[in-house]
């Protein structure tokens, strides 16, 4: 087993950056950690800094005021990280995509490693997303 | 002569789901003045829906924002049936106001939650959200979405409410009942909350006529302004409910407003629920072939405030100026006169009381100088320059 799979065996931790988004699917995120679903189970948590982080959740479709952000947030995690591109407007830019202030999807500024579409996607789509990354290869 | 310390909330923060930045200047603990950025949410969409088709611009407005996903397709509607000049059906006008009301009853929970959560009360924020998920289990029965249910169109609504899914309604609302007095009963009676949120973040009512504030953050202060009264739309004079104020204006006025407007939804629910019974049979949407030209002003109040949509059409199938407003771009002006001379511990949940809501705000604004008082350019103008700068080139090379 490598460093980089060792790191994702479990117990990921995520940071959420909601860029340009309708706020659906940051609230999704949020809702999977209440007692419905409660993804702490699998030992997943919401961390305030993703200096801190395994995984970095980006949603919503990214405009040109946030690429930067985005852009400094990616270089201030610790390696190895997971990049998880949520709902329709991170993975390609959805409804927004032809929008003026649209920067490029998610993939086309930092590498993505797993996408999860859905506007917003349910739930369950992020807890099987996110699960899946844990037990990958 | 005192140094102030510049406090940065944001943009992305743990704190907040969306981007925005706070900037409090303060000194020592406390917070002296109050600056804020915004544009991290910027995506064009008034723009946008003059590329799309007026079925096609009530998935946009939309996905404005996803907590009052109702409210802007109602106001959207209420503007471009304005311009044709029908009215829907009574049984369209029913069902509207069943998802309107049923988006107030989800959002006040979920600001519930929040406000427990900055408090510091993590139980509160668990128990407010496993209570709201009734509530959108009930939205994926009707609509077929948990947020973002593509009910409206222009003329009706898309899909019709089953008479046989009125029980299963009926009982989630009465569960409801109970866990909201449950969760009144916890915020309402705990000592520590009292303490934390009454005198806090207090706006008078001149300073909410001041700053044109709307919604519940209006209604906390006394000021009974309520677009579903006001002026009246969809199901809502078809049936009786009162508008709730409060008087103290702080913090805890406006969770105690929003609570009890929650009990107001279940009712308004319950009567419409009835009105649906009574009007079946009836089309859920009228055959609209054409939107002729002119201009449609719609309004509706979603949890936060009044929602205003203005679309001018030039007879052609999408909108040629499609202007939005939403409840938090005046309500965040609030925060002047709420966070100043609080301590920084304090303004957490001042800002959080309005409620506010970014992705809505996110509006092309005009700037002015501060200073001059000179207006500053707009998009169009640096539009216009551009053209100019071509122009001129033009003429040169040519």
């Amino acid at each position: 087993m490598g460093f980089k799979d060792y790191c994702f065996k479990k117990s990921l931790w995520v940071f959420h950056f909601g860029g340009a988004s309708c706020n659906n699917c940051d609230i999704e995120i949020l809702d999977c950690l209440t007692p419905r679903h409660d993804l702490e189970r699998f030992g997943i948590l919401l961390v305030g800094s993703v200096r801190h982080a395994d995984v970095l959740l980006v949603n919503g479709s990214i405009n040109k005021r946030d690429k930067e952000r985005l852009l400094e947030i990616y270089h201030q995690a610790p390696r190895p990280i997971l990049v998880v591109a949520i709902g329709a407007c991170g993975c390609t830019g959805g409804i927004f995509a032809e929008g003026m202030t649209f920067a490029g999807p998610v993939d086309k500024i930092i590498p993505v490693d797993a996408y999860i579409p859905g506007c917003p996607p349910k739930p369950e789509a992020l807890i099987a997303g996110i699960v899946k990354l844990a037990g990958r290869k | 002569m005192s140094k102030k310390t510049l406090i940065p909330i944001g943009p992305y923060h743990p704190l907040q789901e969306e981007p925005e930045l706070f900037k409090l200047y303060c000194d020592g603990e406390i917070v002296r003045d109050i600056k804020w950025e915004t544009g991290y949410n910027h995506r064009g969409i008034e723009k946008l829906s003059e590329s799309k088709t007026y079925d096609q611009v009530f998935f946009l407005v939309e996905r404005i924002c996803g907590i009052c996903s109702t409210s802007h397709p109602f106001a959207f509607a209420n503007a471009v049936e304005e311009i044709i000049g029908v009215e829907v059906t009574d049984r369209a006008k029913y069902i509207r106001s069943i998802i309107g009301e049923l988006e107030r009853i989800h959002s006040h929970l979920l600001w519930v939650g929040l406000a427990g959560h900055f408090l510091g009360y993590n139980t509160v924020f668990m128990w407010a959200w496993k209570y709201r998920e009734p509530v959108l289990d009930l939205f994926e029965m009707i609509t077929g979405n948990r947020n973002s249910y593509a009910m409206f169109r222009v003329g009706g609504v898309r899909r019709d409410i089953d008479e046989s899914k009125i029980p299963e309604i009926q009982s989630v609302l009465d569960g409801l009942k109970t866990k909201t007095d449950l969760l009144a009963g916890a915020v309402m009676d705990d000592p520590v909350i009292h303490a934390r949120t009454k005198g806090v973040g207090i706006l008078t009512k001149q300073d909410i006529l001041d700053y044109a504030a709307v919604g519940p953050t209006a209604r906390a202060s006394g000021v009974a302004i309520d677009v579903r009264k006001d002026d009246p739309y969809a199901a809502y004079p078809l049936v009786n409910w009162k508008v709730i104020t409060a008087e103290a204006g702080d913090v805890f006025a406006k969770a105690e407003v929003r609570l009890l407007e929650m009990y107001e939804s279940v009712s308004i629910i319950e009567q419409c629920l009835k009105g649906l019974q009574k009007s079946a049979g009836q089309d859920i949407a009228l055959k609209i072939k054409e939107i002729p030209e002119g201009m449609g002003m719609g309004r509706a109040e979603a949890p936060r405030g009044e929602v205003f949509h203005c679309v001018f059409s030039d007879g052609s199938n999408s909108p040629a100026r499609h202007k939005i407003r939403a409840p938090s771009y005046v309500n965040i002006a609030t925060f002047k006169k709420a966070c100043i001379g609080q301590t920084i511990a304090d303004a957490t949940i001042s800002l959080a009381a309005v409620d506010p809501c970014y992705c809505c705000t996110e509006r092309m604004a005009v700037a002015y100088d501060s200073k001059s008082g000179k207006r500053l350019m707009n998009a169009r103008e640096l539009t216009e320059l551009s053209f100019q700068r071509t122009s001129e080139i033009k003429n040169k090379l040519i």
